[in-house]
């Protein structure tokens, strides 16, 4: 388990990380937030290379400002952009990390040898990590956090700049190593929360602004819940027939679509259609309950710090 | 142990990169090409007619004003500048352990460079019966001060992420600690600074102490200078690590 209370750090003058605190157990929790809300600053004190001004993170009971080197072996850490010596071989690369880590010998050998296979780096094990590609460099740098198993595993944007299939790719490993591990990732990518996270922190401007599930988040958006309408005709009636409902709260027209807002969501869709069966004069073409749209939500939740900025 | 295993892991790894780049061949032989270049063509060795290697060992101090810097300005420069240096901090192991680490394998890497000058030695010895002893602690010296130079150019080195920057300070610090103690600055002094002031910056100076390993004189308390002048700027590296934003 992962717990973080109160972090806070200051540079100089900027105070970029004001009072973070959160839990993480086993599954995926994603780190959501503009640019420079403090994501990465908040990352790098969890993993113990920035010192924070005050507050600490526990992993798994060690404290990383009093016990770094005890909380540093039960983290994994891709850090942005997934540096690595660019002049070592992948190979020689992974087998230094597992010297540091502990590993020696052929226990040491064989960790290497698991971890490039699982990580799908097998091909390129003997070429050097300049030569590679975008798509494997982040790969080794997912191996290199991974080959000691870690039970908390903190990735930096683990997708960035990567193509849609190599995004699958990574996705895959992240939601396969889930399962017995605390992951923290943060992205500005909001397809990623809701394809890999099970939950989610919204930072911005150095504070949480919202911690839970996508679902909750989406449900905070004010289409959650509408019903949209493509008529192809007969629309004029039946606007203010549909802003008659006792559910609907009003009524917007995108286009050749009619949007209900709805008053309580749950009966909006029933009355809409119970409405529609007895308006045989109008051709109803398409009809959906909406979801909700992720980037309406994070776009209010983040606005204050837009406006400041 | 842990300090132990942490560190060695840290030096292989270095010594690994070192040799896994060109620059540490080519930076070999500029050295032993100039280095043989200097001895045999400028300095006279052969017209000297004396069995001993003082021609050679008097430009060691000059040449390494520009190769050691040139082989420690990417410690940590190149570390900070690629990220790398996240991941590192980040693994379970200390600063002074990553800082010794680096240090022992460019310092071994310096030593392997310096040892390949053998040939001189061998050449000494054909011609003559230079005093081993002599030759002993004239390479003593030369891998103590190569050494100090090291650890000036690490801790120039953990102050930027540039390492032209680091390359440039840790040359303008090494010729300062240089000519602090060289004759002819002294001799200038003299004339018009009070004598502790004289002595004061001699001793603060790479030249004295040098000196004495080439007339092979092993003073402890020359050891003693370049020991502390290693442990001071390593662990002012280390702090400037620390603290770094």
């Amino acid at each position: 388990m992962l717990e973080v209370s109160e972090l806070h750090k200051r540079f100089g003058a900027i105070h970029a990380v004001r009072g973070v605190s959160f839990q993480a157990q086993q599954g995926v929790l994603g780190v959501l937030g503009p640019n420079g809300a403090g994501k990465t600053t908040t990352m790098r004190m969890i993993t113990g290379f920035l010192p924070p001004t005050s507050g600490t993170a526990i992993i798994e009971g060690h404290d990383i400002v009093d016990q770094p080197v005890a909380a540093k072996r039960l983290i994994g850490y891709l850090p942005e952009s997934a540096p690595a010596y660019m002049e070592m071989t992948v190979w020689n690369y992974l087998d230094f990390i597992a010297d540091v880590r502990g590993f020696s010998g052929g226990e040491r050998r064989r960790m290497v040898g698991e971890t490039v296979e699982r990580c799908y780096i097998n091909p390129v094990r003997h070429q050097t990590i300049g030569t590679l590609s975008k798509g494997y460099r982040q790969r080794v740098g997912l191996a290199q956090a991974v080959l000691h198993n870690p039970p908390v595993l903190i990735m930096d944007e683990p997708t960035d700049g990567l193509d849609p299939n190599q995004k699958q790719v990574v996705r895959a490993m992240i939601r396969d190593m889930a399962r017995d591990k605390v992951v923290v990732l943060s992205t500005h990518i909001l397809e990623e929360v809701e394809a890999v996270c099970g939950r989610v922190l919204i930072i911005c401007a150095g504070s949480v602004v919202f911690d839970g599930t996508p679902a909750e988040l989406k449900a905070r958006s004010p289409r959650h819940g509408a019903v949209e309408l493509r008529v192809s005709a007969g629309a004029e009636q039946l606007r203010p027939a549909l802003q008659a409902l006792p559910a609907a709260e009003r009524v917007e027209a995108e286009g050749d679509r009619l949007l209900v807002y709805p008053r309580a969501s749950a009966q909006l869709m029933d009355e809409v259609v119970g409405l529609i069966r007895k308006q045989p004069d109008c051709r109803v073409v398409e009809l959906k309950v909406l979801d909700g749209r992720l980037d309406e939500v994070f776009g209010a939740l983040t606005a204050p710090a837009r406006r400041a900025s | 142990m842990q300090f132990i295993k942490n560190t060695r892991a840290i030096a292989r790894r270095e010594l690994v990169s070192y040799f896994e780049s060109p620059v540490a061949y080519v930076f070999t032989i500029v050295f032993l090409v100039l280095v043989s270049f200097i001895t045999f063509f400028v300095s006279n060795f052969y017209e000297a007619g004396q069995a001993d290697l003082r021609p050679f060992f008097f430009w060691h101090p000059w040449m390494f004003l520009m190769l050691v810097p040139a082989a420690a300005m990417r410690l940590w420069s190149e570390e900070r500048r690629s990220g790398t240096l996240e991941t590192l901090l980040t693994l379970p192991l200390t600063v002074p352990q990553a800082m010794l680490g680096k240090f022992l394998a460019a310092w071994l890497f310096l030593g392997i460079v310096i040892l390949l000058t053998f040939p001189i030695v061998l050449t000494t010895m054909y011609l003559g019966q230079p005093d081993m002893g002599v030759v002993v602690s004239g390479y003593l010296g030369s891998l103590l001060l190569a050494g100090a130079y090291l650890a000036v150019g690490m801790f120039t080195s953990a102050i930027t992420r540039n390492q032209v920057i680091s390359f440039v300070l840790a040359l303008v610090v090494c010729l300062f600690l240089l000519l602090a103690g060289w004759p002819p600055v002294t001799n200038m002094l003299v004339r018009w600074a009070p004598d502790w002031a004289v002595r004061a910056v001699a001793a603060f100076g790479f030249m004295p102490h040098y000196e004495a390993f080439q007339k092979g004189v092993l003073d402890v308390r020359n050891l003693a200078y370049f020991a502390s002048v290693m442990v001071f700027m390593l662990c002012a590296a280390g702090l400037a690590l620390e603290n770094r934003k």
